[in-house]
């Protein structure tokens, strides 16, 4: 799904315009501004001198799968190397990165050692949250002993950057039989006071692995209670829900709510109802694979809550 | 569904704990050989419901299912979970706390447990969660 840039905005000027045009590609262009996604020219950032929001850009990445050596990709840490100097080499650089899960395929401490090798190759620091992969051998520990400083409980935690308060989520364990991702009693009670102190006004991004909203019910995709965490968020003027593990890119808005789900860095998945499961699409062209897995840039303009969320593949 | 429980008339006293009653004593020897199946894939003809009193049953996890999903064996019969599929799977319990526990289970790899004690087990895949089935022993 690659559309062309649409024509300029007015905040954009020429030389921002083309510069964007150089990396991005065939990526997708989205701007949120006051809950409404439009597909609109991503305005460059500026000097940021002063003022209460700088202007700044991050960046997720999701889906790494490091240890997945099958089709269509029998070598995920090559196509995770390009897209890390893809991030090095954008015109913003990033103020920081969140991967949102699944850094390994099977949580073994070799996938572990691997991914953190590779990734150790970003010039920005990383923020995490586990995939249900991740957590799959002795449960949290691994990802915990690696991850883990910093966070609470299960590996949530939040910190602001430029007056936005980002929050970490992990829904990938102690799933239910029949059940979709769970966030649980804990965090939420933990959400509930770490949103407390700010304002409506206060840009929020959650970032975390599985879909916050039931995108496909029979494969899992969505999470059990989200709704309690939703509620939560519901009282600010902007939220943008990041997150990955259906290795696609699918976006919802719901009042002040965006919802934006990420490629993988590994391999696609098929669309809800196109595949009989959600495993790997493994008749995907070597020359194609590259336009199915991306990154996802979010920059914030100076206007309080919008956010520019551009979508770009390796292609 | 079809059953696709394939089983193996193996010669009694494997594991410990086999119910007496569910020996047979003139089923013959082990030998390699379409003949001596009770049943397969093979031969079309399904064993009834499920049920078996061999002492090795195999669940195929294919395609995001449990293959059978509901399984009847007798104590002490060894089940044994074979993934065919391209994606990890796990066969973990759903009790707590767990019974059983297969851990990641890549392409090919499987996991084996033995059912000594009569109940209803109801396991997951911890990956993917709306992966279910049960092994009822009785």
């Amino acid at each position: 799904m690659n559309k062309d840039q649409e024509s300029l905005g007015d905040r954009m000027d020429r030389r921002g315009f083309l510069e964007c045009a150089a990396w991005a590609g065939t990526g997708l262009l989205w701007t949120v501004s006051g809950g409404i996604l439009s597909s609109r020219a991503f305005g460059q950032e500026g000097t940021g001198k002063g003022g209460a929001r700088a202007e700044f850009t991050f960046v997720q990445i999701s889906d790494t799968h490091f240890g997945f050596s099958k089709e269509p990709n029998k070598d995920p840490a090559a196509t995770v190397q390009e897209a890390i100097r893809k991030v090095n080499a954008l015109p913003s650089a990033p103020a920081f990165v969140l991967h949102t899960g699944d850094i390994t395929h099977l949580a073994k401490p070799a996938e572990f050692d691997a991914a953190a090798q590779v990734l150790k190759g970003l010039r920005a620091d990383v923020h995490y949250v586990p995939g249900e992969h991740d957590v799959l051998s002795d449960e949290t520990k691994p990802y915990l002993e690696r991850y883990g400083k910093g966070t609470k409980g299960l590996g949530w935690k939040s910190f602001d950057h430029g007056g936005i308060h980002f929050v970490g989520l992990v829904n990938v364990v102690n799933l239910r039989p029949s059940g979709l991702g769970y966030l649980g009693a804990e965090q939420l009670e933990w959400l509930k006071k770490d949103l407390e102190p700010h304002s409506d006004s206060t840009p929020v991004v959650v970032y975390t692995h599985m879909p916050l909203w039931t995108i496909h019910e029979k494969w899992g995709w969505g999470t059990d209670d989200s709704e309690q965490a939703l509620t939560l968020l519901r009282r600010f003027g902007s939220v943008t829900v990041l997150n990955g593990h259906i290795h696609q890119i699918m976006q919802k808005v719901e009042g002040n709510i965006t919802f934006h789900t990420a490629r993988s860095l590994a391999f696609p998945q098929p669309k809800p109802g196109e595949a009989s499961n959600p495993g790997p699409m493994k008749n995907v062209p070597a020359d194609k694979l590259r336009e199915m897995l991306g990154i996802t840039s979010v920059g914030v303009v100076s206007n309080p809550g919008t956010l520019a969320v551009i979508d770009s593949t390796l292609a | 569904m079809t059953t696709t429980i394939r089983t193996r008339a193996m010669c009694l006293l494997l594991l410990g704990g086999l119910s007496a009653s569910c020996r047979n004593p003139e089923w013959p020897a082990p030998d390699p050989g379409p003949a001596n199946y009770m049943a397969g894939p093979e031969s079309g003809t399904p064993l009834v419901a499920g049920f078996s009193n061999a002492s090795d049953v195999q669940v195929r996890i294919e395609d995001f299912k449990f293959e059978p999903s509901r399984l009847t064996v007798s104590p002490g019969t060894k089940v044994t979970w074979v993934n065919k599929d391209g994606e990890p799977h796990s066969a973990t319990s759903s009790e707590k706390p767990k019974r059983f526990d297969s851990g990641a289970l890549d392409s090919d790899k499987s996991y084996s447990f033995t059912f000594a004690e009569p109940g209803s087990y109801s396991y997951f895949c911890k990956l993917h969660p709306h992966m279910t089935g049960v092994v009822e022993v009785r």
